[in-house]
């Protein structure tokens, strides 16, 4: 059993701020329970495990209160309401287990924070399909990268660190040999994209919303359909027809985007259509694409709540059934129109994702640090998973989960703990059995 | 507590019980012998003309891990037709093809099952298949973890590592994995993918690691059974779904050499090229093989028409035959160096010449095997139906006229190329029970599940006889897990978890530092974060892990 209040160098430790689940960081603690990456930490992870310990104490109307004064508190509110709503969702598969439980019994509404992103994937998925691959196959074989439409570093910070610029590979590959080609945007950073040898990437710029024309584009020159064009958004029809070429000549191409950068409206067509670039590839190689990014638990959320509901976020209880719609249930939507009458927020992991300003009574579950320009009707400080609490976390990949380890004391619940002490005062629970 | 089902028919086939009146007394959760006359009874349920059974162990179903929450995320369209409310002790969910795990637990005790195992554990994604399972109520779980492409066994292999090398890998894998044994997807075939082979036959070489899948088949059957794991090696043959197989199929029996081999959904791998649509019945060829070879066990996988999706590790031949599927969509994954998978929604019609054939293979096979200890009742949930459809296809098996007058509204060219209208055999109800309850239990490995006698645990259902064996199989009078009365009338009274079997052979932990510097070399975690801990199946009260024994570590047997 660890000792909480000794000083201690964690090895192998993961990191949930990312997609990536990283697990390889070294992480200091001090005897007051201040964390400090030592090893393996990138900026962004550097700076989640130095937040300090903060102070535990939730609050009604931004005065303090117990725990239990603010659990009475936030059972009111959302019981109450007709049509609650539970967004954010910035938490992991234990606590999105607690969250499934808690939206059945008072028949709420869930959405996560990052749902915009989420869904120009999730639409391709349930209308097409795709062809992809996990992170530890891109490490051992991709032999041409393409990355559409991101840097991919600044949402998961370690990618070509890890999977890309690894000396060793399965099949003695050199990976220093790797082809890597950045499609769309202007302006990005393509540093990381540079081979051990100097080598630079290729980089075919165009604006982000032209980004659907050249995808589509280069989709065409893969079937080996003809174009009528000389270039696209400005990118000549050449280069692009050269690119179909290496792909089809590529042993195991690998196609990433990031959701989250696709800030493009039908964002989704664009997916798709890398979504079925890449399986007509595989009429004749091998290629597979890769969704990239991933932040505050949202591949868990969509895990959990897909095998407890049978459906992805978007989803609702309100029925008394599972009831799944991508744009009815959207949180954002739901609170402009008035139409959810309590929020519950959750965020675990980021202090900096706060709720969307809304008239309806609002419950906070969230990282201690958190500051609202609004006070919530009710916050309670809530346990990070991976750092105060220990959990389990899917990585962007949707196939590996982590364990994440409790590196400190710090007094925090577990979200999951205090929406089992709501569901229970709520006293609707129909089968205590079940938790 | 002291339970007392009092004069109900019983069939125990463990015990050669054979539809006999008598008392069964549970005590504790486990059933006791006769107590004393003194002894006060706490509760007795009479009955009197009632059939008691084990429950029901389904071999082979597809509850949890990644490809089967894959294809729920997939089909918003097919949930939609089946949602279920919240209703009493039960939460809401949704059904069909593929069952939110709430819905899928309620569902499977509500006919009489008590235990499912998931047939595909890839051990990189072993974590989410037991979160999955320890979010079905209702049942036990275990499952099996798939070896066979994994790279690093392909490269012990192509070394020509010692087999106690080998074994100490397989034992290594099922005990990271929290697994009760071990299964083979397309032998080496989804690695071989990965290289851009599209088939790979039983003497073919991975063009990678110069490795066949019979070589595979024999070091991992010998594997299995030199660590002593009950369940023998579980195979989904090369060459699924492709015309011709059924030679693959009976190489494949021939290739483990005697050592035990369980062949799964061996209905996908039995066909001919026959006809003048160069597709047939390999039925009875198939039969006749198992007849003959004692080690060679197999469930069927049986298709019923309808929709539904197939989930599958072997994603070189659901690629292969993605454009077949309905609606049209497909998934496929290349997986961590370790397995991969592939999802794609499919209807069987039964105007279609192929599926009505298959549905009459299936039977065939059923039909011909003579020992039910060796042959299992399986859709494949949900590659060849849903489970909920089971009470059908028992009633398609014990009733010989209902199966014709079926048969005789299936495509015709189908008629013409199945024997099935000429076998007139009918299972009977100990038949039933051996392969749904008995059988099962002894092919997997479950020491205390599955039978009735003194010691087992209490899993029993009782059913009122009917003759419409469909109706009698759907709606279970009583169900009780673990001694305790689940289900009354086909309805769910009270929720219980159930726990997770598994196996822990005997191996030289000398082999992690083999595989752990695999991991740090080549993989993307650790490998101390891909081992499953008891912790996180036990936590929460959610599951328990039970320990099923093993035969202990034989010498090398050959």
């Amino acid at each position: 059993m660890d000792n909480f209040s000794q000083a201690a160098t964690v090895v192998s430790v993961t990191c949930p701020c990312c997609g990536l689940l990283c697990d390889d960081l070294t992480v200091q603690r001090d005897s007051a329970g201040q964390l400090t990456v030592k090893e393996n930490g990138c900026a962004r992870a550097v700076a989640f495990f130095a937040r300090a310990v903060a102070a535990s104490e939730p609050r009604i109307a931004g005065k303090p209160a117990t725990l239990q004064e603010a659990i009475t508190k936030a059972a009111r509110i959302l019981g109450d309401a007709k049509q609650p709503l539970i967004a954010g969702l910035g938490t992991d598969v234990d606590g999105m287990r607690a969250v499934m439980n808690l939206a059945e019994t008072n028949r709420t509404t869930l959405d996560h924070m990052n749902s915009n992103a989420l869904f120009r994937n999730m639409l391709v998925l349930q209308n097409s399909g795709w062809f992809n691959t996990t992170l530890t196959e891109v490490r051992n074989r991709v032999d041409l990268l393409l990355v559409v439409g991101t840097d991919v570093v600044s949402v998961n910070p370690r990618f070509f660190e890890r999977e890309i610029w690894n000396k060793e590979t399965l099949y003695n590959q050199d990976t220093a040999k790797r082809e890597i080609v950045y499609l769309g945007g202007r302006g990005l950073d393509t540093s990381t994209g540079i081979a051990p040898d100097g080598r630079k990437p290729d980089v075919i710029e165009c604006d982000m919303d032209r980004l659907p024309e050249v995808v589509g584009a280069l989709r065409a020159f893969v079937l080996g359909k003809p174009l009528i064009a000389n270039e696209i958004a400005g990118v000549p029809a050449a280069t692009l027809q050269n690119l179909a070429q290496r792909l089809l000549a590529a042993k195991y191409s690998i196609v990433t985007w990031a959701a989250g950068a696709l800030a493009l409206p039908h964002a989704e067509l664009t997916v798709q259509h890398l979504a079925a670039l890449v399986i007509a590839l595989n009429k004749t190689t091998r290629s597979a694409g890769l969704p990239l990014g991933g932040s505050d638990g949202d591949t868990s959320a969509n895990q959990v709540s897909a095998w407890i509901s049978g459906y992805p976020v978007r989803n609702s209880y309100m029925r008394n059934i599972p009831d799944y719609d991508p744009w009815l249930y959207s949180a954002e939507r739901q609170l402009q129109n008035g139409e959810a009458d309590a929020l519950l927020w959750i965020s675990s992991f980021s202090p900096e994702r706060v709720p969307p300003a809304t008239d309806a009574p609002t419950v906070v579950f969230g990282e201690a640090h958190m500051k609202f320009d609004k006070e919530p009707d009710v916050f309670i400080p809530v346990a990070t998973p991976g750092v105060d609490c220990k959990g389990t976390m899917f990585r962007i990949d949707n196939v590996v989960s982590l364990p994440l380890q409790k590196l400190r004391d710090s007094k925090l619940p577990a979200l999951a703990e205090v929406l089992r002490a709501i569901e229970q005062q709520l006293g609707q629970e129909q089968g205590a059995a079940i938790c | 507590m002291l339970t007392k089902l009092s004069g109900g028919t019983v069939y125990d086939p463990a015990h050669g019980i054979d539809g006999k009146v008598m008392d069964i007394y549970i005590r504790d959760g486990r059933i006791v012998e006769r107590p004393q006359d003194t002894e006060r009874i706490d509760q007795e349920y009479k009955l009197n003309g009632k059939i008691v059974m084990a429950g029901a162990i389904d071999m082979h179903t597809h509850i949890g891990g990644g490809k089967v929450n894959i294809a729920r995320s997939m089909l918003p369209e097919d949930h939609r037709h089946d949602p279920a409310a919240h209703s009493g002790a039960c939460r809401a969910g949704c059904g069909h093809a593929v069952p939110s795990t709430l819905t899928a637990g309620y569902r499977y005790a509500e006919m009489g099952y008590t235990a499912g195992f998931e047939p595909a554990v890839l051990p990189m994604n072993a974590r989410q298949a037991h979160l999955e399972m320890g979010d079905t109520p209702m049942i036990d779980k275990g499952g099996y973890a798939m070896l066979g492409s994994d790279d690093l066994f392909l490269r012990m292999l192509a070394a020509k590592k010692d087999q106690n090398a080998i074994n100490d890998y397989v034992a290594w894998t099922i005990a990271a994995s929290q697994a009760i044994g071990i299964k083979v997807v397309n032998a080496g075939g989804i690695n071989a993918f990965k290289f851009n082979q599209r088939f790979l036959d039983l003497d073919e070489k991975n063009s990678r690691y110069d490795i066949t899948p019979r070589e595979v088949l024999k070091t991992l059957s010998r594997a299995v059974y030199e660590l002593g794991v009950p369940h023998p090696l579980h195979v989904h043959g090369n060459n699924l779904g492709v015309p011709g197989n059924v030679e693959t199929t009976l190489n494949s029996m021939a290739g483990v050499e005697g050592y035990p081999m369980h062949l799964t959904h061996i209905q996908f791998h039995s066909y001919g090229v026959e006809g003048d649509r160069k597709f047939s019945s390999g039925a009875s060829r198939i039969a006749e093989a198992i007849n003959k070879n004692k080690n060679i066990s197999a469930d069927v996988g049986q298709i019923l028409f309808g929709q539904t999706v197939t989930v599958s590790g072997d994603q070189m031949s659901q690629f292969r035959n993605a454009e077949l599927g309905s609606p049209r969509k497909m998934v496929c994954m290349d997986i961590e160096c370790d397995a991969g998978c592939g999802v794609v929604p499919f209807k069987y019609k039964d105007q279609n010449f192929v599926n009505a054939l298959q549905w009459a293979i299936g039977l065939e096979i059923f039909l011909l095997v003579d020992d039910p200890w060796r042959i299992f009742l399986t859709t494949d949930h949900p590659n060849g139906a849903p489970f909920t459809s089971y009470p059908h296809l028992i009633k398609l098996l014990m009733d010989k006229s209902f199966r014709k007058d079926v048969f005789a509204t299936l495509n015709a060219d189908a008629q013409t190329m199945s024997t099935l209208a000429s076998i007139d055999r009918e299972y009977t109800l100990y038949e039933i029970a051996i392969m749904t309850r008995a059988g099962a239990a002894k092919l997997v490995g479950l020491h205390d599940r599955g039978h009735l006698g003194a010691g087992a645990a209490a899993d029993i259902t009782v059913y009122t006889d009917n003759a419409d064996r469909e109706k009698m199989f759907a709606k279970p009078d009583y169900v009780f897990k673990d001694g305790q009365l689940v289900v009354k009338d086909g309805s769910i009274v009270k929720v219980v978890w159930g726990a997770t079997h598994t196996v822990r052979p005997e191996f030289d932990r000398g082999i992690e530092k083999e595989i752990k510097t695999y991991f740090d070399k080549y993989h993307t975690i650790k490998m101390e974060h891909m081992k499953v801990s008891n912790d996180e199946l036990e936590d929460g009260g959610r599951s328990k892990i039970i320990v099923q024994e093993c035969k202990g570590r034989r010498e090398k047997t050959a």
